[in-house]
C-alpha cells in the first residue's frame, strides 16, 4: 500500500468517523445538560450535521455528477412537500 | 483504477458507474419518502401531545441506543474502508473491513434484541397492560417499535448484501467495484436513517 492509497482508503475514512464520535458525544451531552434552551432543535440539527457528513464523505456524493446529486436532492424535496402540506394544515387548525 | 466486470447494457466503465449512482441515489430517495412517512407521524404526534409523548420517551434506554450508534457509525468506517480498498485492488483489506461490517451489523442486531427484551419485560408495548397512561405516550411507543422494527429489517437486508460481497471471489473483486460502491450506499443510508432515530428516540426524553 502506498501512502497515498493509506491516505485515500484508511486515514480520510478514519477523520470523519472521528468527527462523527465528536457530533455524538456533543449532542449526548447537550440532551443531558441542565435546563439547556431548544434541545430537541439541537439534537436535530446535530442529526442533520452527522447526516450530511455519511452523504457527502462516506456516500461520496461531494464527488459525484450533479445528476447523481440531483437524484439524492430529489427525496428530500419531495419529502418537504409532505411536512409543508400536512403542517399547512396542523399549525393553522 | 481495475478493471470493470461490465454488466448489460453498458459498454464503459463510467457508463456503468453513474448508472449505479444514479439508480441507487434514486432508489435512496424513495427510502427517504418511506421513512419521511414516518417521521411525519412523529412530528404531528409530538406536537399533538408533547408532555405525554416526551414522558413516552423518557422510558427509552439511552444506552442502548448510544452505544448502537457507536457500532453502526463504526460499521459505516469499516464499509468506507472496504469500499476504497476494492477500488485500489487491495483485496485482503476490502475483505477484511466487508468481514467487519457483517460483525459489527450483527452486533447491532444482538443489542436491539437485548434492548427489545428490556422494553417488553418493562411492558412499553402499547395495548392492554401499556406501562404509561399519559395520552401521547402509546403514540410514541408506536413510533418506536415501527420504526425501529423497520429499521432492523433494512439492517438485516443490508447484512445480505455485504454477505454477497464477501462471497465474489477474491481475484474478481477489484472488477466489481461499482457493485462495492452501490453497497456501501445501502449500508451508509440505514447508518444515515439511525442517526435521525437516536435524536428523534433517546434524546428527546433527557
Amino acid at each position: 500500500m502506498t501512502r497515498e492509497q493509506r491516505a485515500h482508503v484508511i486515514l480520510a475514512p478514519i477523520k470523519v468517523w472521528a468527527g462523527l464520535l465528536v457530533l455524538l458525544g456533543l449532542t449526548f451531552g447537550y440532551a443531558y445538560l441542565p435546563h439547556g434552551p431548544f434541545k430537541a432543535e439541537a439534537s436535530i440539527a446535530i442529526a442533520v450535521a452527522k447526516a450530511l457528513l455519511i452523504a457527502f464523505f462516506f456516500m461520496q456524493l461531494r464527488e459525484a455528477a450533479w445528476l447523481v446529486r440531483l437524484a439524492a436532492l430529489a427525496g428530500v424535496v419531495w419529502a418537504s412537500f409532505l411536512y409543508l402540506i400536512a403542517f399547512a394544515d396542523y399549525l393553522t387548525r | 483504477m481495475p478493471d470493470t466486470a461490465l454488466q448489460e447494457p453498458w459498454q464503459t466503465a463510467e457508463r456503468q458507474h453513474v448508472a449505479m449512482q444514479f439508480g441507487m441515489w434514486c432508489f435512496l430517495a424513495t427510502e427517504t419518502l418511506f421513512f419521511g412517512g414516518l417521521l411525519l407521524f412523529y412530528a404531528v404526534a409530538r406536537y399533538t401531545h408533547t408532555a405525554g409523548f416526551t414522558a413516552g420517551a423518557h422510558e427509552a434506554e439511552v444506552t442502548f441506543g448510544t452505544v448502537n450508534t457507536v457500532v453502526l457509525l463504526t460499521s459505516s468506517l469499516t464499509m468506507a474502508i472496504a469500499e476504497r480498498a476494492v477500488r485500489e485492488a487491495l483485496t485482503p483489506l476490502a475483505r477484511a473491513m466487508l468481514a467487519a461490517t457483517l460483525v459489527l451489523g450483527l452486533a447491532f442486531l444482538v443489542i436491539k434484541g437485548f434492548e427489545y427484551h428490556s422494553d417488553i419485560e418493562k411492558h412499553l408495548v402499547p395495548g392492554p397492560g401499556f406501562k404509561l397512561t399519559e395520552t401521547g405516550a402509546s403514540q410514541f411507543w408506536a413510533f418506536y417499535w415501527t420504526a425501529t422494527g423497520v429499521h432492523a429489517c433494512h439492517m438485516m437486508i443490508g447484512l445480505g448484501v455485504v454477505a454477497r460481497m464477501l462471497l465474489i471471489p477474491k481475484a474478481d473483486l477489484p472488477s466489481r467495484w461499482t457493485a462495492a460502491e452501490g453497497s456501501a450506499l445501502y449500508w451508509h443510508l440505514v447508518d444515515v436513517v439511525w442517526v435521525v432515530l437516536y435524536a428523534l428516540i433517546y434524546l428527546v426524553g433527557r
